[in-house]
């Protein structure tokens, strides 16, 4: 039986990963801001076969001690954790954010400046323990600056390479952590793009790679869908004067 | 809070209309009152799967609500066997978390890739309908969300009009956001089925009658392209669940048809070569097998997306229900006005229903024989077909399957359905589909 704290458990690639631990009898915290969503998805891992899940209301960009709120989650897990799961995050609208500075900031307080002292804590709580996975979803988009979504990516680039730090902290520690690097996934988060075609994921699909890389120690960066990886190495390799001519 | 985004990538499982619309997909229910709060009168309609084939649940140039994400267990409880769960939980999702527990739902259809709305929206039969009836007498409560009533909680037995509206009703009585239903219980994930091969729809009604009462499941597979006296061969399927203990549930398929085939793959040489190495297989096959329920409920979910066999142009399903004093006639004349066309039913299904009473209003299901068929999309030639097999339906007192439906015309539709005048007045107001402006209008 895992012990899991799921940050952002409201999202849909969040709330699909639990769903993956809940099916193996997990014990829970699920934090997010809204607490009625929060019950409603509590009550389905548990019917899905969670012995425990327990709602936890907070804004991670708005909570003065993001260590002492991820010990007490600790703590009604009664027993090591297993896993932190950090989901939460916004893609935002990058034609505001080059008119209005205040959109800019929104996307990187979400995705990085909030997520940042969260990282931090799970990394010494995890330390602590010598044991358990920091995982951390970011995205492909931090692999290279696109005029579509550079705020968010770089947003995103910052958090991987903080969690690669901190993945080279814990490497002696016996604990580990990771940085998802998520391709398009079809979730409200995306609602608004056009979607459909062979590059579009599942939640489900997603969240089965970050499941396993909780698991699986030594491999602190993971794309998924895994094709990802070959499509990235490829992007992050066309020279700037072909790539300039996209409207990626 | 998700909004609507027009696209033209929700398609209904024939693929022959495409149509752009706007669609939402809400991820909590919580944000469905605003989806209805809509202030131009364009209409809604809430979707499941798309598993219908033809247009119920298309709403060309206006709005729909996907309601996919809307997919968790409110509370199982397992000891008494009821289940309550937001509508657009798959069948295939619960089934998984209910069989180890040694329960199923009351009845299934053809497959498992269905949302409980939808299966209710459309009161589903299945191959045990001779005894448990259909999907909506396993309702026991539902929740619809309407735009002139607001939420409405309704139950079973309690006489409710809305709630008969509902159950078969098509999507058109409001948005249902949550369903409970009663559950079976079951000693064995595994079913013992017997095959018996039969050379004549007459053969058919006689296993039909004599295995009612021992066999909880019964359907048969029938060779529309077969010619002359071999016309109405087919393999009859009966079965009951075993008592073996052994729950384990369905895996998820991984077989997939990854892009639109071009159209002349599934052409009538090759049905009529396939269905012919079908018979021959099967005829010579094991006549009694331990099968699970998945291969034996749902053998066409083996390979996602086969409706993309068809190619660009789609297929129409044409399933008929007959009464069952006209039902060997009708059978038999359907069959041999297909024979007469040339045109070849990739895969044809009969099945007789039982007399329990649907709970719904429009419910399809009712005594009788019910038979299934699928055609290629050829423009003209095969809405030409149809016609003629609705001339045979009529004839026979029969009516047309709303859920596999994309052409029947309306006097069909509402001599089929004498009730659609005191249905229509439950419809919401702010409801509307391809299918109800096109039979009601
Ligand atoms: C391979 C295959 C085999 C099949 N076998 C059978 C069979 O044996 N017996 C049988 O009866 N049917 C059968 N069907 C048809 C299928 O079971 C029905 O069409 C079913 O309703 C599909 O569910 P869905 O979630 O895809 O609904 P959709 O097709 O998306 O919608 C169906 C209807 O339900 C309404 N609806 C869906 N969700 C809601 C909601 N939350 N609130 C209000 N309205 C809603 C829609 O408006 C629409 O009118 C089969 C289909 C396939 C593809
Ligand atoms: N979808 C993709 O294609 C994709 C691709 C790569 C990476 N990702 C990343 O995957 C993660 C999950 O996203 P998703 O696709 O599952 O989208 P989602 O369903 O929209 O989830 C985003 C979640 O973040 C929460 N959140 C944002 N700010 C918050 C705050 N201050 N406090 C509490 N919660 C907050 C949101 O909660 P509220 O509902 O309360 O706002 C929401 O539940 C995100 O980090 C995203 O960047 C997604």
């Amino acid at each position: 039986m895992s012990r899991v704290i799921v940050l952002g458990a409201l999202s849909a690639i969040g709330e699909a990963t639990a769903r993956l631990y809940a099916a193996d009898s997990a014990r829970l915290v699920l934090a997010g801001r809204n607490i009625e969503r929060l019950e409603q998805v509590g009550s389905d891992l548990i019917a899905r076969g969670a012995a425990a899940a327990r709602s936890w209301q907070v804004d991670f960009a708005a909570c003065a001690d993001p260590a002492g709120e991820l010990e007490r989650m600790a703590a009604h897990l009664e027993g090591p954790v297993d896993a932190i799961l950090l989901f939460f995050g916004a893609l935002g609208d990058q034609a505001l954010a080059e008119r209005d500075p205040g959109e800019a900031a929104r996307i990187i307080d979400v995705n990085f400046t909030a997520a940042v002292p969260w990282c931090l804590a799970a990394a010494a709580l995890l330390e602590r323990q010598k044991a358990g996975a920091l995982v951390v979803v970011s995205s492909v988009a931090a692999d290279r600056g696109r005029q579509s979504n550079y705020v968010y990516g770089a947003a995103k680039a910052g958090l991987g390479v903080l969690v690669e730090g901190i993945a080279h902290r814990l490497a002696r520690s016996g604990a580990h952590a990771v940085t998802i690097k998520a391709g398009f996934v079809d979730t409200p988060m995306t609602a608004h793009l056009k979607r459909g075609g062979p590059l579009w994921a599942k939640p489900a699909t997603v969240a089965r790679d970050i499941r396993a890389a909780a698991e699986r120690p030594g491999r602190p960066i993971v794309y998924t869908p895994w094709f990802w990886r070959f499509i990235m190495l490829v992007v992050r390799n066309v020279p700037a004067f072909v790539f300039h001519k996209t409207r990626l | 809070m998700t909004g609507f985004v027009g696209q033209d990538q929700f398609l209904s499982w024939g693929r022959v209309e495409r149509v752009h619309q706007d669609v939402a997909a809400p991820a909590f229910r919580d944000e469905l009152k605003g989806l209805l709060a809509q202030p131009d009168n364009r209409s809604l309609l809430a979707v499941g799967l798309g598993r219908s084939y033809g247009d119920s649940c298309l709403n060309g140039g206006q709005r729909l609500i996907d309601m996919t994400r809307l997919d968790r267990l409110i509370a199982l409880d397992s000891t008494g066997g009821i289940v309550q769960a937001e509508a657009g939980l798959a069948l295939g999702d619960l089934l998984r978390r209910i069989v180890p527990k040694g329960w199923f739902t009351t009845t299934v259809p053809g497959t498992r890739h269905a949302t409980l709305g939808g299966l209710l929206a459309n009161d589903v039969h299945g191959k045990n309908n001779h005894r448990a009836g259909s999907f909506g007498r396993g309702v026991r409560r539902l929740s619809l969300l309407r735009s002139d009533q607001g939420q409405i909680d309704l139950a079973s037995g309690e006489g409710s009009d809305l709630f008969a509206a509902t159950i078969g009703g098509l999507g058109l009585t409001g948005i249902i956001t949550s369903v409970e239903l009663e559950l079976t219980p079951i000693r064995s994930a595994w079913l013992d089925v017997e095959r018996i091969a039969f050379g004549h729809v007459r053969d058919f009604f006689r296993l039909a009658a004599e295995s009612a009462g021992s066999h909880e499941h019964t359907v048969a597979w029938i060779d529309c392209t077969a010619r002359g006296s071999e016309l109405g061969r087919g393999i009859f399927q009966r079965a009951n669940w075993l008592d073996d203990g052994d729950l384990v549930p369905h895996a998820e398929s991984a077989l997939s048809v990854p892009f639109e085939a071009p159209s002349a793959l599934l052409n009538s040489v090759v049905i009529r070569a396939f269905n012919g190495l079908y018979w021959r297989l099967q005829k010579s096959g094991r006549a009694r097998q331990r099968m699970h329920y998945a291969p034996f409920f749902f053998p066409l979910d083996k390979v996602s997306h086969w409706n993309r066999l068809y190619g660009r142009p789609g297929f129409y399903q044409y399933q008929c229900l007959v009464p069952p004093s006209a039902a060997e006639a009708a059978i038999e004349e359907l069959m041999r006005e297909i024979e007469a066309s040339g045109a070849a039913s990739a895969l044809s299904v009969l099945k007789t229903l039982g007399p329990s009473r649907s709970p719904g209003m429009l419910s399809f299901a009712r005594e009788g024989a019910t038979l299934a068929l699928d055609f290629a999309n050829r423009g003209a030639p095969t809405l030409a077909l149809l016609g003629r097999l609705d001339d045979i339906v009529r004839q026979a007192g029969g009516r047309l399957y709303p859920a596999k439906d994309g052409r029947m015309p309306a006097d069909m539709f509402r001599a089929g359905y004498p009730e659609w005048t005191s249905f229509a007045a439950h419809v919401d107001p702010r409801f509307s589909s391809n299918f109800w402006r096109r039979v009601a209008r």
